[in-house]
């Protein structure tokens, strides 16, 4: 049984951080991940943990040093948000192509411009195609929960690729919640040491890594790399099992909440599930046939678990918190649209949401699902909160003449 | 060039090849024949070379061997065909030709 206490998301991934037998910690301060490597320091100074802490002079270089210490045969980590994801872009693709199972904990906030430190998932989404492994947390608990598991998942010999723990800044990384904890050696045992099986400080044998990969080749690497994400689908639930049997928290590649014989549904990533399970619960009780699958494994996208959810139902809005400027609506829409291909099922709306930190309230999510009512009835949308920027894509509580 | 007895060229599937092109062990450019990428080529004029060995240190790609205080003929499947040792020669003894392949 673990321990209870009351911690923000931040601290708790700073606590998970100091147990994991991290070697080498480098990040540079953004708001909101600042607290991690603050805390993190903190540990360090207090010899609470044998890692090294690199302060370095940006993010660029963050991902830099994890990428040449995971090179050498250290166990690395780093935590980030916003402005500080997008300059490691280069060095993301990097990390994630030389198979590095580097893990970070993302904060998620909106990228610049119009300036902006509150949450949506621009930032992240940002890196959505970079090659690395994308978990979303509700709550605190839960981006606790992923970041011990990222570890695992990223280390796994079919899977050798770098993961991101993504929870929503502020939301759930400064408010303080309810947590229970595991021990530090609890953690330390759980994810083990890092056992590469090759790495530069061999000196049994010599490796170079990331030579010049000419044109004969890299189509064949870019596969080879592809299939490590396509493995993470199940490693993710393995290893999501086993820390079940840890924890007494078991998680899937989605949640479902009240998806049984559900018209309307609700597809979301992160903090806003936990207002929508409560929405839910209310619609339920007056015979409302509502439900909602909550995303946790975003890349890989678990394509064929989302289409078995909603396909039964009548109409599905698909929550975007990054607006991916595509003219057709944000990333998580045109996923779970790839993810209904050629199935048929039901009829999908995009909500584009709670940018640059606008507050998601109960009532912003009873009224998506009053609009998907009207959707169901073929009407347009009547609801005085959604303003339609076409028949499928909407936008939630935005403010127009 | 052979990776863990994998003979690595463009017949590898990407089942095969190396993990992220990893490159095991050491002295392996000398597997990889640079010298497919050469436009220009070098060529030995000996009746002017004077065997004073300015050549040999100035090669990028250690394409001129030297043997027992004399330099051999070029290294053709590493020369890139840069032209540095035909710069610095002071005897014109190396021909700078267009590569024909």
């Amino acid at each position: 049984m673990g321990k209870k206490d009351r911690l923000s998301g931040n601290e708790a991934i700073a606590l998970a951080m100091k147990a994991m037998n991290l070697d080498v910690v480098a990040a540079f301060p953004i708001t909101p991940s600042t607290e991690i490597p603050q805390y993190f320091s903190q540990y360090v100074a207090n010899g609470e943990t044998e890692a090294l802490f690199i302060p370095v002079e940006s993010e660029h270089s963050a991902m830099s040093a994890c990428i040449g210490a995971q090179a050498a045969g250290a166990r690395s980590s780093t935590a980030t948000s916003s402005c500080g994801l997008a300059l490691m872009y280069e060095m993301l693709h990097v990390g994630a192509s030389l198979r590095l199972p580097i893990t970070m904990a993302c904060v998620t906030r909106a990228l610049t411009g119009p300036i902006n430190i509150h949450n949506d998932h621009g930032d992240a989404m940002g890196a959505r195609d970079t090659g690395w492994i994308q978990l979303y947390a509700e709550n605190a608990q839960e981006a606790y929960d992923n970041y011990i598991m990222a570890v695992r998942v990223a280390e796994d010999k079919q899977v050798l690729t770098p993961v991101m723990a993504c929870q929503d800044g502020f939301i759930t990384s400064h408010a303080v919640e309810n947590i229970e904890l595991l021990s530090d050696e609890e953690i330390s045992e759980f994810v083990g040491l890092y056992e590469p099986a090759e790495y530069l400080l061999n000196e049994e044998e010599k490796v170079a890594m990331g030579p010049y990969d000419a044109p004969v080749y890299l189509m064949e690497h870019k596969r080879q790399q592809a299939e490590g994400m396509l493995q993470a689908l199940p490693v993710i639930e393995k290893i999501a099992e086993e820390f079940g049997k840890l924890s007494g928290r078991y998680y899937g590649l989605i949640e479902e909440y009240r998806t049984e014989d559900a018209d309307r549904i609700l597809v979301v990533l992160g903090s806003t599930a936990g207002t929508a399970k409560q929405v839910v619960k209310d619609l339920r009780a007056k015979g409302e046939k509502v439900g909602l699958v909550k995303i946790r494994s975003y890349r890989p996208f678990p394509a064929a678990a989302v289409a078995k959810a909603i396909k039964n139902a009548k109409v599905v809005a698909v929550m975007d918190k990054a607006e991916g400027m595509s003219g057709i609506g944000g990333p998580l829409f045109g996923d779970v649209c790839v993810a209904m291909n050629g199935l048929g099922g039901p009829q999908l709306i995009d909500y584009m949401y709670g940018l640059g930190g606008r507050d998601v309230r109960p009532e912003h999510i009873e009224a998506v699902y009053r609009d998907l009512a009207a959707a169901q009835a073929g009407k347009d949308s009547e609801e005085q909160l959604i303003k339609e920027a076409g028949a499928y894509y909407r936008y939630l509580a935005l403010r127009e003449e | 060039m052979k990776q863990k007895g994998i003979e690595i060229n463009d017949q590898v599937s990407w089942q095969k090849i190396t993990l992220a092109g990893a490159v095991y062990g050491g002295g392996t450019a000398k597997q990889f024949f640079t010298g497919d990428w050469r436009s220009m080529k070098p060529v030995m004029v000996w009746d002017k070379c004077k065997q004073c060995l300015l050549c040999a240190p100035v090669c990028p790609d250690s394409s001129i061997p030297v043997e027992a205080g004399k330099r051999l003929d070029f290294d053709y499947d590493h020369c890139k065909g840069c032209g540095v040792c035909v710069q610095v020669c002071p005897f014109d003894a190396i021909a700078f030709e267009k590569e024909e392949k």
